[in-house]
């Protein structure tokens, strides 16, 4: 079972190598990729650098090329596929069909994953993307323990899950809602919830109203830690309730279904965060090498420690971690 | 112009829908979907009566389309699908690539929903040459990126292949999770929901502690706050969209579909509500309301 690690930048690259990633991924600056954030991601230059770096240890690189190719400027995922394949990475992390078929036809040999964008659910999906080449399915956080394990016996293409990170509740790739309230989202940006369209007032007693272009998405008193306003985050009103209708600001954590998964076969196990600092990445790469390590001595025996708990609840949004979709009771 | 009703979104009692089709059999629509999107534990009609009221459908002189689930998770949602792919009569809208699967398959024709991810001119002919005779444009796109799309020369040479549509009326389907936002509402969980989103045949408005209505919840489906209106800009479609979607709600359907097939050539405009947009066609954010009448952009949210 793999430990994927995510690096934004070669400072995060090293950190994820130096603290026991089996693999990397990363992305191109621009549209290419879902976490297109400034100061974030590498040019195909620093991916060269990025590729010998992890190779010395004897470790592979996915690269993301995982959002939607637009219609004038299909050349830009072209290329991204054509530089990463010129790089020598292990793996690309692709969504859209027409980007699959392009890699797969230019560069038969080059390990195809399926992204988490693609929102593949279910058996016959799996089959529709192995069949253009597709050898592993990041699959998306909406799917329950019992759904992941029913795929995992039904599929001979390898399973990748999200371990810990961000929350999104939403099936990946189809979610518009940060389009309808801002114009731009993963698909057609490369970002949900826009940086450039937060705006934070402060209220009169001392509180904070956080907004994303102009819709008011959360209100915080003024002891209450506030949290970027991702627009599925936030505290909305339900008939006579205000609450966060569609989920709290959260973390996904799935240490505790580590035996589980690794039961199932399941192939890596993913950490979100490009947009992290180099310094969570050491932390969470640390904590999660742990415990892969322990599972994999006996997974009979394995029970949490109560300190990885401790790091990774200390690194989560809002101090908390679910179990998200894998736990029924959440859905 | 060819105007179709989507499938019904929303949870309504059986004897509700056989009217609304009743309704349409009698209407001068050319085309109608049917079929459960949004969740399969609604089963207030199942597919042996989707089934019989599509053959009325037919008999009353319609296209006939059977419309698939959205988001399949179980082997269970899988048996269901393949039901309604084998049906033998009818085409069948895929919302899922593992729809796409079954039917490609099969060698059968379809139409490709809007929650695929079609957005290039590769991807689309792709689709084509898998079988697509219809491709629901992805919401978010804009008139100006479907106007680029089309006359993209790998598309310009199959364009006799396959027919357009636009969901052009109702509360957009913007997003679909693994957990059930009615039942969350309620305080229920998903696994003992009691179907409880019956109760809300337009869904529960979601709106912003300053009062703007944000979003609708339909289940585990989640619905722009305003109703998506393209009444003003069905012009704009010409030579683009060939057929244009009005998405059931709970009142008015005949009476709309009547309004947008008189302004098919702008001759008879009609005012938006505050609560409605246009802006995802306009290249805007979707929950914009542009009146182009007098071309000035209505914020129908506080700024």
């Amino acid at each position: 079972m793999e430990l994927l690690c995510p690096a934004g930048s070669m400072p995060a690259l090293k950190a994820a190598l130096e603290n026991g990633a089996d693999a990397v991924y990363v992305g191109f600056k621009g549209e290419t990729n879902a976490r297109h954030f400034a100061g974030l991601n590498l040019d195909a230059a620093s991916l060269r650098d990025a590729v010998r770096l992890v190779h010395s240890y004897g470790k592979k690189i996915h690269v993301a090329i995982n959002t939607f190719a637009h219609v004038r400027t299909w050349d830009h995922w072209r290329q991204a596929v054509d530089d990463a394949a010129a790089a020598g990475v292990d793996v690309l992390i692709i969504a859209d069909i027409a980007v699959l078929a392009y890699a797969a036809e230019r560069y038969p040999k080059l390990e195809l994953h399926l992204s988490v964008q693609a929102s593949a659910t279910n058996a016959a999906a799996i089959d529709f993307y192995k069949q253009l080449g597709v050898t592993r399915v990041v699959l998306p956080r909406v799917l329950s323990m019992q759904q992941v394990r029913a795929l995992a016996r039904t599929t001979d293409v390898e399973l990748e899950v999200f371990a810990f990170g961000s929350l999104c509740i939403m099936a990946e790739g189809r979610c518009y809602l940060s389009s309808y309230m801002t114009g731009e989202s993963p698909n057609t940006a490369g970002a949900c919830s826009p940086a450039q369209h937060v705006r934070w007032d402060e209220t009169a007693d001392g509180g904070l109203e956080s907004r994303l272009n102009g819709i008011l998405i959360d209100r915080f008193a003024a002891d209450e830690t506030a949290g970027y306003p991702t627009l599925c985050k936030g505290r909305f009103k339900v008939g006579d309730a205000t609450y966060h209708a569609l989920e709290e600001p959260t973390s996904l954590n799935t240490l505790d279904l580590l035996p589980e998964l690794y039961k199932e076969g399941i192939a890596s196990l993913k950490i979100e965060g490009r947009q992290r600092s180099p310094a969570y990445v050491a932390q969470i790469t640390r904590v999660w090498r742990q415990a892969i390590d322990r599972v994999m001595q006996n997974p009979e025996q394995f029970a949490v420690q109560s300190e990885w708990n401790a790091v990774l609840a200390n690194l989560s949004e809002g101090s908390q971690t679910t179990l998200g979709a894998y736990h029924r009771k959440w859905k | 112009m060819q105007f179709s009703f989507g499938p019904i979104l929303y949870f309504w009692p059986q004897q509700q829908v056989e009217r609304f089709y009743q309704q349409v059999a009698e209407s001068d629509v050319d085309c109608v979907y049917l079929g459960e999107t949004v969740c399969s534990k609604r089963r207030e009609l199942k597919f042996e009566d989707y089934f019989r009221l599509a053959q009325m459908l037919r008999e009353a002189g319609k296209q006939v389309c059977l419309s698939t689930m959205t988001l399949l998770e179980a082997p269970s949602e899988l048996r269901e699908l393949r039901k309604y792919c084998d049906n033998g009569e009818f085409m069948v809208e895929a919302n899922d690539v593992g729809a796409i699967s079954l039917l490609h398959e099969s060698k059968l024709p379809f139409v490709g929903g809007a929650a695929l991810q079609v957005d290039n001119q590769h991807s689309l002919r792709k689709l084509v040459g898998m079988g697509m005779k219809r491709w629901v444009i992805p919401v978010e796109l804009s008139r100006d990126w479907l106007a680029e799309l089309l006359a993209e020369p790998l598309i310009e040479s199959v364009r006799d292949c396959f027919e357009t549509e636009l969901f052009a009326f109702g509360h957009l389907p913007l997003a679909w999770s693994g957990r059930c936002f009615t039942a969350r509402s309620e305080n229920r969980a998903k696994d003992q929901c009691e179907l409880c989103c019956i109760k809300y045949p337009q869904g529960r408005t979601v709106t912003s502690q300053d009062g703007t209505e944000v979003f609708v919840l339909n289940g585990i489906q989640t619905q722009s706050g305003t109703r998506y209106n393209l009444i003003n800009q069905l012009k704009s479609m010409h030579g683009l969209v060939d057929m244009v979607r009005l998405s059931p709600q709970v009142h008015d359907n005949m009476t709309w579909l009547r309004r947008f097939r008189m302004n098919q050539d702008g001759l008879q405009p009609y005012p938006l509500a505050s609560s409605e947009s246009n802006g995802y066609w306009l290249k805007l954010a979707g929950l914009v309301q542009v009146d182009e009448a007098s071309a000035t952009k209505v914020e129908n949210y506080e700024s």
